[in-house]
């Protein structure tokens, strides 16, 4: 048996970690209440968005454009949105394993992060880094959204890459978060959508739908990557405190059990003195 | 005139900027300016730096939007915009320096000058001073 030493140390150490796990679990729900009000009120822009390439692209029929049509280079640019900071269970290595799982094979996969745990997981791994763009995770604005959204699009321009993708953590709700992987572009849309349009409905465009299309399918990869950071922020946020919920559970549990076997080591020692003491006084009697 | 209303809205990034019934709306676009009555033929437009006039049963608001798009059904008109803001949000000392800025690079004429978004900027600017004039 352990030496009431030790069990009163283990306990005082568990119980300055179970302090610590406590305050993030707090400072992280403050967080998350933030982040989920801005993530909520982004929607909005977002579904409307949605709404009008649907739109458009119903009533533009075939037409053939750049962000549309297939493009010959198999290179594949991957925007991967993970945390700063760990400590929040299984949020980062859910979107390593999205990423290492998919049917993207390492050589043709050029990495864009945003967070400083998804790039040096996957630079262990051996992928291809473009760029890196952790800096924005902290409070992520539109503006940077933009940079990104600038960056992967000139390098589809240029046929760099012929297909970009976006991996992050789709905030469902406070406890539930899924590690999403989207294609951005060409812009594939779903098939119920586009049929719920009235394709009679005759929409016109100025300037003309190729011109249209130029400019509004970035805005739509932008506000895509946009809600993509604010979501995740909020995923990351609500999962660290999960984490640090259970981790603060299991340090009551571990000092409820350190207890009793410090007051049972306690009892044990006191008894041993007695019998000790006994023993002696009858040895002289 | 309740029966000449539409639905106006204007929906930025971080928030919905306008929601409301509207009699007529104005804003700018990359092909000129354009005004919208009810039941206008469907459009989808881009917009360009500007100010939009939104004229309600009692009275107009005028807001400053910069970028992005409109989308205009008969019975609706929705904006899109990257920015906006209403006049009292304007700062109006940064939006002067940023003209001096866009006027100074578009000056300058460097090789690498990215022509199109510091007329952008200008514009932007210009627009901001506009309405609070």
């Amino acid at each position: 048996m352990a030496s009431m030493r030790d069990i009163k140390r283990r306990k005082t150490s568990i119980s300055s970690t179970q302090q610590i796990t406590k305050a993030m679990k707090l400072v992280s729900t403050v967080k998350l209440q933030k982040a989920k009000n801005k993530a909520e009120e982004t929607t909005p822009y977002f579904r409307y968005m949605y709404q009008t390439v649907c739109s458009m692209l119903a009533k533009a029929g075939n037409i053939d454009h750049l962000y549309l049509r297939e493009s010959a280079s198999d290179q594949k640019g991957i925007i991967v949105i993970t945390s700063n900071r760990g400590l929040a269970g299984g949020y980062n290595s859910n979107i390593i394993r999205l990423i290492t799982g998919s049917d993207i094979p390492l050589e043709s996969a050029k990495i864009y992060t945003v967070g400083r745990k998804g790039q040096e997981a996957l630079a262990r791994k051996g992928y291809h880094m473009e760029s890196d763009y952790s800096d924005v995770m902290e409070a992520p604005t539109y503006e940077d959204a933009q940079a990104i959204s600038k960056e992967v699009l000139s390098a589809y321009a240029k046929g760099e890459i012929g297909e970009i993708y976006l991996a992050y953590t789709h905030f469902k709700n406070t406890v539930s978060h899924e590690p999403t992987l989207l294609r951005l572009l060409p812009v594939q849309v779903k098939e119920e959508d586009l049929a719920a349009n009235d394709a009679d409905l005759l929409m016109n465009f100025e300037p003309n739908e190729e011109e249209a299309l130029d400019m509004i399918i970035p805005k739509y990869i932008t506000s895509l990557i946009y809600g993509a950071l604010v979501e995740a922020v909020a995923s990351e946020n609500g999962a660290r405190m999960q984490a640090m919920d259970s981790a603060t559970s299991n340090a009551e549990d571990m000092i409820n059990d350190l207890s009793l076997k410090y007051n049972r080591a306690r009892q044990g020692s006191i008894t041993q003195e007695l019998t000790e003491i006994i023993a002696g006084a009858e040895a002289i009697s | 005139m309740a029966d000449n209303l539409f639905q106006v809205e204007i929906i930025t990034p971080d928030r919905i900027f306008y929601r409301g019934q509207a009699s007529m709306i104005e804003f700018t676009t990359t092909e000129g300016e354009i005004g919208v009555f009810k039941d206008h033929i469907p459009l989808t437009t881009v917009l360009a730096p500007g100010i939009v006039t939104i004229t309600e049963a009692d009275g107009a608001k005028k807001a400053v939007v910069h970028a992005g798009f409109a989308e205009i059904l008969g019975e609706k008109v929705t904006l899109l915009a990257e920015v906006a803001e209403w006049p009292e949000e304007i700062d109006l000392e940064r939006a002067r320096k940023a003209e001096d800025r866009a006027r100074e690079r578009l000056n300058r004429k460097d090789a690498d000058l990215d022509v199109a978004r510091a007329e952008l900027a200008l514009k932007r600017a210009l627009a901001r001073q506009d309405i609070l004039a």
